[in-house]
């Protein structure tokens, strides 16, 4: 390692439901039970799939489940100095809003109180309910003096493409505090995961998780979120990257052609996304043979586009090899902290160290 | 923008010619289909219309950049909507770019995917029928793809055999955004029927299969729509790889047409790695994903990639391989490729000769 790097992606894992008690309201905490709720695992990650933990990461207890572990597995082997916690427990996934908002901020707070506060290098996304994004904006007004959260967390699909008017409001309240949005893959299920329908194999939905993000950034870019949004930056989270090329390039080409359509796009596309979008590194999505991805490297055109990441506990690569050892050394500079210290205004300085009472929210 | 034409490669003349795979003919109105359908379903037609699963009883989900999407220029002065005057496109395109054979794919008015499940086989007959009386059998340059109710697979299956073994078709013809990824088993009658008659199947973008283009909702904007044809046909291309279709039916072909191809180097990798990763719930995937779609998938070059700086295509021809792609200049509509402008470097003239001819004349077996 060249120097201590920032990992943009580890994944909390909340051992059930029942961790969230006593972070529920009172109403709430007696619904769980009373009504028999199930856990909100997602179909996005199978519990027991291969990809969803690496198997010398799994427990018991459950892999990701208990952050000295986590720390131990993800953050020792690497000297990270900080790591951002992307929870990806289903609270969007219920219809009724109420019952999303009220799981979030229990989750945001079970984050705050058993991860935040118990290891110094972590860091958190805030996890808002898209059930309805003035929910979400409260949310995030509500954690935002924690400078701990960093970040605010969507899926990949949603009910309506992330550049929709409608979510405009999340943006600005994330603008507004100096966070970035993350777009983690995953679903809330509202729509069939490909756009031509459900897949038969779970292998399909995790495939075509790089094409949603693919109509994602299409839509971020058509709508103009990046005129409206000028200090905001999005972070493209599990997404891959070597597709990103080839997307501009389709992009760019009926951009030209058709951009009476969306005559706030008054800048070539390439060079929105290499100013305000970020990749996390895993899972880099290449041949074995280093001189291909050097090229798809080359064709990135940008040294600031990608950030370290293990997206622990999913198994992405073995052994330590989250940064591969054929990385250029100057890109690896970028990549490993330089990159993030940028993107997350949050992570820099005093910002870093929580003021005093801010530790315990709940 | 203009800084990019200036590696341009001077125009590149085709003097053997060109197969063209991706031209577009229409009825100059859907009269023009009556003699080929019974008096109940043309009642049916002029009572109920084309439902598709779409709200605009007429038109397209996103409106165009322009009327019909079409080449301004490519309208008959004497009526009739672009690619429904042969004499036009003749005159415009066949000829003076040395076109040896077309690959004629109609998608306007498309009998594909219809509500009707009924109405939908009916009218693909028709459009077929037509496509023989006044197309094939006009201009010997021109085959047809074989128009199917893809939504019953029995019922498209049974209008591949109508006309397997005829010159006049070239290929099946399918949409790429149907009810359900293309892979599944209520598609596999088609696949079945492609192989017996020896067809390639092209799977065309767009589509009517009442799912939004992505996966997390409808977007706003045609121009998403037109970049999101690209991520369907990786769908396609996944689900016709882990249902297990190509090794089911190993005589099968599969022509992408119309959704780019630059893509597809990302693609193959990252479903590589997974099937690896995931292949326990697969069994019936007995090699890489890669292996298998370039052994039995051809891709179609328009709307041809301008990688910026441009000498990046060569990277891409690399990865994709040369011997997938068949040209195409997507005739008549507005982003048409002329064979002699359309590649943004310039090739040899055996790579050429391979894009523009060869792997077309084989694969279609035209000559």
């Amino acid at each position: 390692m060249i120097r201590a790097p920032i990992d943009c992606d580890v994944h909390p894992v909340l051992p059930g439901l029942a961790a969230l008690r006593r972070y529920l309201e009172p109403h709430w905490r007696e619904q769980i039970v009373a009504r028999g709720l199930d856990e909100l695992e997602s179909n996005s990650y199978p519990k027991n799939a291969p990809l969803t933990a690496r198997p010398d990461f799994r427990g018991p207890p459950r892999a990701g489940a208990d952050p000295g572990r986590l720390a131990a597995q993800a953050l020792d082997p690497f000297a990270t100095r900080l790591a951002i916690c992307n929870c990806l427990y289903g609270v969007q996934l219920p219809f009724s809003e109420d019952l999303g908002a009220a799981l979030a901020t229990a989750l945001n707070d079970w984050i705050a109180g058993e991860w935040l506060d118990r290891e110094p290098r972590f860091r958190a996304s805030i996890v808002v309910p898209t059930q309805n994004p003035a929910r979400a904006v409260a949310e995030i007004d509500r954690l935002a003096p924690d400078l701990r959260f960093v970040q605010v967390l969507m899926l990949a699909n949603d009910s309506a493409p992330l550049g929709n008017r409608l979510w405009w409001p999340i943006y600005a309240a994330a603008a507004r505090h100096r966070m970035p949005i993350g777009i983690h893959a995953g679903s809330t299920y509202r729509h069939a995961v490909t756009g031509v329908g459900w897949p038969s194999y779970y292998i399909e939905d995790y495939a075509a998780q790089a094409q949603s993000f693919q109509t994602q950034l299409a839509s971020l870019i058509a709508e103009g979120v990046f005129t409206k949004f000028p200090d905001l930056y999005f972070v493209f989270i599990e997404s891959g990257w070597t597709w990103l090329p080839a997307f501009l390039w389709r992009f760019t080409k009926f951009w030209r052609g058709l951009r009476a359509e969306v005559p706030w796009v008054a800048t070539p596309p390439a060079e929105i996304v290499r100013a305000r979008v970020r990749f996390t590194l895993q899972p880099i999505d290449g041949p074995d043979d280093p001189a291909v991805l050097l090229r798809v490297l080359e064709q990135l055109g940008s040294d600031r586009l990608l950030l370290f990441s293990t997206d622990h506990p999913h198994w992405q690569f073995d052994d330590t090899d989250a940064l591969p050892h054929w990385f250029p050394k100057a890109l690896a500079e970028r990549v490993l902290a330089e990159n993030a210290l940028e993107t997350y205004p949050r992570l820099a300085g005093a910002a870093a160290t929580p003021a005093p009472g801010e530790g315990n929210r709940s | 923008m203009n800084v990019a034409l200036l590696d341009h490669p001077a125009s590149q003349a085709v003097a053997q010619g060109v197969i063209d795979c991706d031209v577009h003919q229409a009825p100059r109105s859907l009269a023009d289909l009556r003699p080929y359908l019974s008096e109940r379903w043309w009642r049916h037609l002029e009572m109920w219309g084309l439902r598709r699963r779409l709200g605009p009883a007429v038109g397209p989900a996103y409106p165009k950049g322009q009327p019909g999407a079409m080449r301004r220029d490519a309208w008959p002065e004497g009526g009739g909507g672009a690619g429904s005057d042969l004499g036009l496109m003749q005159r415009q395109h066949l000829d003076p770019n040395h076109v040896a054979f077309a690959i004629l794919n109609p998608l306007t008015p498309s009998a594909q995917g219809l509500q009707n499940p009924e109405f939908s086989a009916a009218l693909c007959t028709a459009v077929n029928r037509w496509q023989v009386e006044g197309w094939t059998s006009q201009d010997r340059r021109l085959r047809a793809s074989i128009m199917v109710p893809y939504e019953d697979g029995p019922a498209a299956a049974a209008e591949i055999d109508r006309w397997a073994g005829e010159r006049n078709f070239a290929q099946v013809l399918l949409l790429s955004r149907t009810a359900e990824p293309l892979g599944q088993r209520r598609y596999w009658p088609i696949y079945e029927a492609a192989e017996r008659a020896r067809l390639p199947v092209g799977i065309h973008a767009f589509g009517y299969g009442g799912q939004p283009v992505s996966g997390g909702g409808w977007p706003s904007f045609y121009l998403e729509e037109m970049v999101g044809h690209a991520q369907c046909a990786a769908a396609v291309l996944t689900s016709l790889v882990m249902e297990g279709v190509f090794a089911r039916f190993p005589g099968l072909s599969v022509v992408l047409t119309e959704a780019g191809f630059a893509w597809l180097p990302s693609l193959l990798w990252r479903l590589d790695k997974l099937w690896l990763r995931l292949r326990d719930e697969v069994p019936h995937v007995g090699e890489a994903p890669s292996a298998t779609i370039r052994r039995q998938v051809w891709l179609t070059t328009q709307p041809m990639e301008e990688p910026e700086p441009r000498r990046h295509f060569r990277d891409v021809l690399e990865w994709v391989g040369a011997d997938r792609l068949l040209f195409a200049s997507d005739y008549p509509h507005w982003d048409f490729d002329d064979p002699a402008e359309a590649f943004p470097v310039a090739l040899s003239s055996e790579l050429r000769q391979a894009i523009c001819f060869t792997n077309a004349a084989a694969l279609y077996r035209l000559n």
